[in-house]
């Protein structure tokens, strides 16, 4: 569905991305895991087309991506769940919800409409007048994952989607994550908290400095703990 | 002080010109950072085009629309031209929206020349009315409802529509924006459009008030200036309220201390510098 192959990319002098490949096959929740600055950002951003430099390969089923502008890409089906959020304060919940809102692709297997996602997340109706950045954390969470799920995606990038949440929130969004999988969507997700992120990722990439050191299934990853400390810093509380 | 129903006529027909020349720059500059000062050019280039119309046609409302396409015109051709090279380039677009600026004031002088011309408004809206006790000239009146519904035209056109929308959050987070699939540069370009036409307008619209000669450019340039900053980057709202802002302020303290009035609205805007840097109604950056 989505591969990345041998792909060099950064911002300035040097690079962030050295060499980076991955695959994301049709249905799959594949985990982008690894330290502070290891690049997973730098990997979403370069997918999305938000990256001044990139090199390398980039293909949306067979379709190159490289130096396409990000609304295209958006066009072609990718989504991406911003670091941070990045609610619109200027717009209310329901107009940060359907801006970028599009009729379903004729080919696209997960489908979403407004009333959908309104029974997904109850809150955005209920609170679909208030500005989006009155909302709680974990309810503008809902919000930036429903608004890219209205652009109708075929594969969704998730960047670190539990970030700064409290922990019944990261709950609700493994719970989500995890009916977004049920529904047959593919997802790169990027995540700190390993705990998640093994709930619901098939396969996982470990990376370090812009490049894959390890990949493998997530029963792999979940029984080498080695590979959990050494690499990730951190391991699944039992 | 002399406040009456007269000066705040007057103060208020000048807040709608403000407003016209102002509101685009104010947009564009919250949604792709680009200062534009050939602003007040466009104001200048409706103002001698509308002139020019009505001199010829001698229908005021034909003169109007001249003024307003040709500023359109103008303001395409400097979008198209160096804008959209010029992204994130702060520095050289004031040099180059500056040159075009010069160009433009010589070029005017050149056809027109640097005497100011005048404008009679048109048959229906000349001579004066009471109002609430004083003598107010009709136009003036005419000035702001005219600005008031251009006000609230352009209000539900950025804040009630899904185009809108696209430009308020365009505002917000361009990035963003750009992921959720709109072509963000299209969407400038537009407002850039819109804006240059307002400008236009105003231009054609003051030609009977503020008349228009070399100069009319760089007085609403910088007055526009003020009130981009009194207001707020990228807020409709903050641009009307801080026209009126500007243009009561201006116009009260000619009226007593003439030589005044124009330290006074910059003292105004160093004020709000430094009380509220993002401006009456900015957020905070």
């Amino acid at each position: 569905m989505l591969e990345l192959r041998d792909v060099y990319g950064g911002y300035g002098e040097g690079f962030v991305l050295n060499g980076l490949s991955l695959t994301v096959e049709e249905g799959q929740v594949v985990g982008l895991l690894g330290r502070n600055g290891a690049g997973k950002t730098t990997t979403m951003r370069a997918i999305m087309g938000l990256l001044p430099r990139l090199a390398g390969e980039i293909r949306l089923r067979g379709e190159s991506l490289i130096g396409l502008p990000p609304y295209v890409i958006s066009s072609k089906g990718l989504a991406l769940v911003p670091q941070g959020r990045r609610i619109f304060p200027s717009l209310t919940v329901t107009e940060n919800l359907l801006l970028g809102a599009r009729p379903p692709r004729p080919d696209q297997r997960v489908r979403w409409t407004v009333e959908e996602i309104y029974r997904l997340f109850p809150i955005l109706k209920e609170r679909g007048k208030i500005r989006g950045t009155l909302l709680s954390g974990g309810e503008q969470q809902m919000l930036t994952i429903a608004r890219s799920l209205m652009t109708q995606p075929l594969v969704l990038l998730c960047d670190e989607p539990s970030e700064g949440l409290a922990p019944v929130m990261v709950q609700r969004v493994g719970e989500i994550l995890q009916r977004l999988k049920q529904a047959g969507l593919s997802i790169l997700l990027a995540e700190q908290n390993l705990d998640l992120a093994l709930s619901v990722i098939d396969v996982a990439y470990i990376i370090e400095e812009g490049r894959v050191i390890w990949h493998g299934s997530a029963q792999e990853l979940l029984a080498n703990r080695d590979l959990q400390e050494t690499y990730l810093g951190l391991r699944v509380e039992v | 002080m002399p406040v009456n129903t007269a000066s705040l006529v007057i103060g208020l027909s000048y807040a709608s010109l403000l407003f016209l020349v102002s509101v685009g720059l104010s947009v564009v500059f919250g949604l792709m950072r680009f200062v534009n000062l050939a602003t007040g050019s466009l104001y200048l280039i409706g103002g001698y085009i509308g002139w020019s119309v009505a001199r010829s046609t001698g229908n005021f409302f034909l003169a109007l629309i001249a003024g307003a396409l040709a500023a359109l015109v103008v303001g395409v051709l400097i979008e198209r031209g160096f804008l959209q090279r010029l992204h994130r380039k702060e520095l050289l677009q004031v040099c180059l929206t500056l040159g075009v600026a010069y160009i433009v004031q010589d070029v005017t002088r050149w056809i027109w020349g640097g005497d100011p011309l005048r404008l009679r408004p048109p048959e229906l809206l000349r001579g004066s009315m009471e109002l609430f006790g004083s003598v107010v000239p009709i136009y003036r009146v005419a000035l702001i409802g005219i600005g008031a519904l251009l006000a609230v035209l352009v209000w539900y056109l950025l804040e009630r529509t899904k185009w809108g929308a696209y430009v308020r959050a365009g505002v917000d987070d361009l990035e963003m924006v750009q992921c959720l699939g709109i072509n963000a540069r299209r969407v400038f370009a537009i407002v850039f459009s819109l804006g240059a036409l307002l400008c236009g307008l105003g231009g054609a619209l003051g030609t009977p008030v503020t008349g228009v000669a070399p100069g009319t450019d760089i007085q609403l340039q910088l007055m526009a200036l003020i009130v981009v900053v009194l207001g707020g980057l990228g807020s409709v709202t903050g641009a009307i309220v801080a026209s009126i802002v500007v243009a009561l302020v201006d116009t009260i303290v000619r009226t007593f201390w003439p030589e005044a009035s124009f330290f006074a609205v910059w003292a105004l805007a160093a004020l709000v510098l430094i009380v509220r840097p993002q401006g009456l109604l900015g957020r905070a950056a």
